[in-house]
């Protein structure tokens, strides 16, 4: 064998280390599952085809994970005037897990001024959530997502 | 030239890899990481908040007569079951077999008791929806206690009728009513319930109703104690040394249950359950019938007349959320089931609903492989995780039992604590009165 070979696998030794990084950076992004670095946490959103403008006011913060919550939504037309009397639904989810919310929430009152209460907001772990609001009235039917990023 | 570089990269590596390697007493975690333990520390469990659905779930008094009926075997068919006949207090509250024996065999594995207060959905499948309504299931089911709750309001006449009375008024006169009668149960107490007359009925189920939530308030005193992963979480939020508080195996496996392992999906928050539901591809029991899980328990707690809606609870509409938003219906609660708290698991096998798995060891390996359900759909997916890695994984879990903590210099054990702990055992066995217990358990009067 000559020497030459024998010195080959020392001298790309130091890509042991930079190895080690890579895999190690990968596992490790790959175990905590970080949400987008980008992810917008907006909680007030235009609808997709721009018919309305959402927010939502979960009214504390952070928002708690594992106790069920009373939130309130407010709905307003592109030009911020109040929407009344639309009809409103609440799904949610997690995308990187695959899963929806462990309840089903519901609006329960119009309190006016384009405000909505809905009830039975859940959240069964920490980590980026998904909400999705739907809203329909005589403009039409239109929704928006919003992101959480929910903290332990 | 490459000299430089070679060291460079490897004090890069090493800082990659948290120092470790090199100190293991002293693991490096992430800010998420960080966080994510500290939220799995009891220190972090609220104060139990009460169940409006449970007018006297904090009386002492009624958590005294629910402790006397917890034990009384009297509350069966055959004089031999009583709750703690499966609920065995030195053992968790549980009984340490695959399905749950009472005068005949459950489908079942017995569930533990502590912190299941916090818990809105109980049994495995979730449903009932608050500890007393939990507690009358087993009292009239024909192969745990045997008993009707015509038999146990007669029977609290009979022998609790002062303790009754201090706590929930007067007894209606059901002396003159049959022995027996429920609307479940054999043929001959179906057909006595439906010889009651409308009134009689509620006055049987109002006592039997409060039975339940005297129960309730003596499992409501059961709460889970502190154990070595809570010292080690609370010195590191706090920024204490936390040498010594667990083993350099124990926060690998710590490690991997905060990070590889995903475990914190389901096994979240300080009592290591995010109390929902899930598939995780357990097998099937073979001889047993089809067992479905959350799909069916939904409507059966919609359906139950003890529930926070119903005409025997204490709360109104507002503090009954948990059940009006209730996740319904869906393929994701085909055979899903509730993850128990994973707090003092080691002491606990056999595992899962049915007790199908044996050993702690076997049931990492199945989460590991994630074979596929035998019905629904499993949310696990293959985690390729090393045997080194399921064996440290392993080691951490055992730091969530109740055990003496290790000493240290920042946290030395309190042996008259332990003693007291100790003692409540035998306090409970004894039948001492529950402040007592609670005083030795160290709780506060």
């Amino acid at each position: 064998m000559p020497k030459s070979k024998s010195k080959s696998p020392l001298r790309l030794l130091w890509l042991l280390p930079v190895a080690l990084i890579g895999v190690g950076g990968i596992g490790f992004a790959a175990m905590m599952q970080p949400p987008p670095a980008d992810l917008d946490l907006s909680l007030t959103r235009a609808t997709e085809n721009g018919l309305y403008v959402g927010t939502l006011e979960p009214g504390v913060s952070p928002i708690p994970v594992g106790t069920i919550q009373a939130w309130t939504v407010a709905v307003t037309t592109p030009d911020g005037k109040p929407l009344e009397h639309a009809d409103l639904w609440i799904v949610g989810g997690m995308p990187q897990h695959g899963h929806g919310l462990p309840t089903e929430p519901q609006v329960t009152e119009e309190l006016g001024g384009g405000r909505y209460r809905v009830e039975g907001m859940k959240f069964n772990m920490p980590g980026w959530w998904t909400i999705t609001l739907k809203v329909s009235s005589a403009a039409g039917t239109d929704s928006a997502t919003f992101n959480l990023n929910l903290g332990g | 030239m490459r000299l430089p570089l070679f060291v460079a990269a490897g004090v890069l590596a090493a800082a990659v890899a948290g120092w470790s390697w090199f100190d293991p007493g002293k693991p490096a975690w992430s800010p998420a990481e960080a966080k994510l333990i500290a939220s799995l520390s009891l220190s972090t469990l609220p104060k139990l908040p009460p169940d409006p659905s449970n007018a006297v779930g904090d009386d002492p008094a009624a958590a005294a007569l629910g402790r006397a009926l917890f034990f009384d075997t009297r509350l069966s068919g055959n004089g031999k079951v009583a709750c703690a006949s499966c609920h065995v207090p030195d053992r968790q509250f549980q009984d340490g077999t695959p399905l749950g024996t009472g005068m005949g065999q459950t489908n079942r594995r017995t569930m533990p008791i502590a912190g299941t207060a916090y818990s809105p959905w109980l049994f495995w499948d979730g449903r009932r929806d608050s500890q007393w309504a939990q507690a009358l299931g087993p009292l009239e089911s024909l192969v745990e206690h045997g008993a009707d709750r015509m038999q146990i309001a007669r029977l609290m006449a009979a022998n609790y009728a002062t303790e009754y009375e201090a706590v929930f008024g007067p007894l209606p006169e059901i002396t003159a009513l049959p022995e027996h009668a429920t609307p479940l149960g054999t043929e001959a107490a179906k057909a006595a319930w439906t010889s009651l007359a409308e009134r009689q009925r509620d006055d049987v189920n109002r006592v039997f109703a409060n039975v339940g939530k005297a129960i309730a308030a003596f499992e409501r005193t059961i709460e889970p104690r502190p154990t070595r992963f809570d010292a080690y979480a609370d010195a590191l939020v706090a920024g204490r040394d936390t040498a010594g508080l667990l083993t350099a195996v124990e926060v690998e496996g710590l490690r991997v249950f905060v990070g590889k392992g995903e475990c914190t999906k389901c096994h979240n928050g300080p009592l290591f359950t995010d109390q929902h539901f899930h598939n995780t591809g357990v097998p099937a029991v073979a001889g047993l019938p089809e067992d479905r899980g959350r799909i069916v328990a939904t409507a059966q707690v919609l359906a139950d007349p003890f529930n926070c809606l119903g005409a025997y609870s204490d709360a109104g509409p507002a503090g009954c959320a948990e059940l009006r938003y209730m996740d319904r219906e869906g393929e994701d609660l085909i055979r899903a089931y509730k993850p128990p708290s994973l707090r003092g698991v080691a002491e606990r096998a056999p595992y899962m609903h049915s007790g199908q798995i044996a050993t702690l060891a076997a049931v990492l390996r199945h989460y590991n492989a994630a074979p596929a359900a035998p019905g629904g759909h499993s949310e696990l997916r293959p985690m390729a995780m090393s045997e080194a890695e399921l064996a440290a994984l392993e080691a951490f879990l055992r730091t969530l039992s109740e055990t003496p903590r290790m000493e240290t210099s920042h946290d030395r054990p309190d042996r008259s604590h332990l003693a007291l702990e100790l003692r409540s055992i035998t306090e409970i066995a004894t039948g001492l009165s529950v402040p007592s217990f609670r005083r030795a358990a160290g709780f506060a009067d």
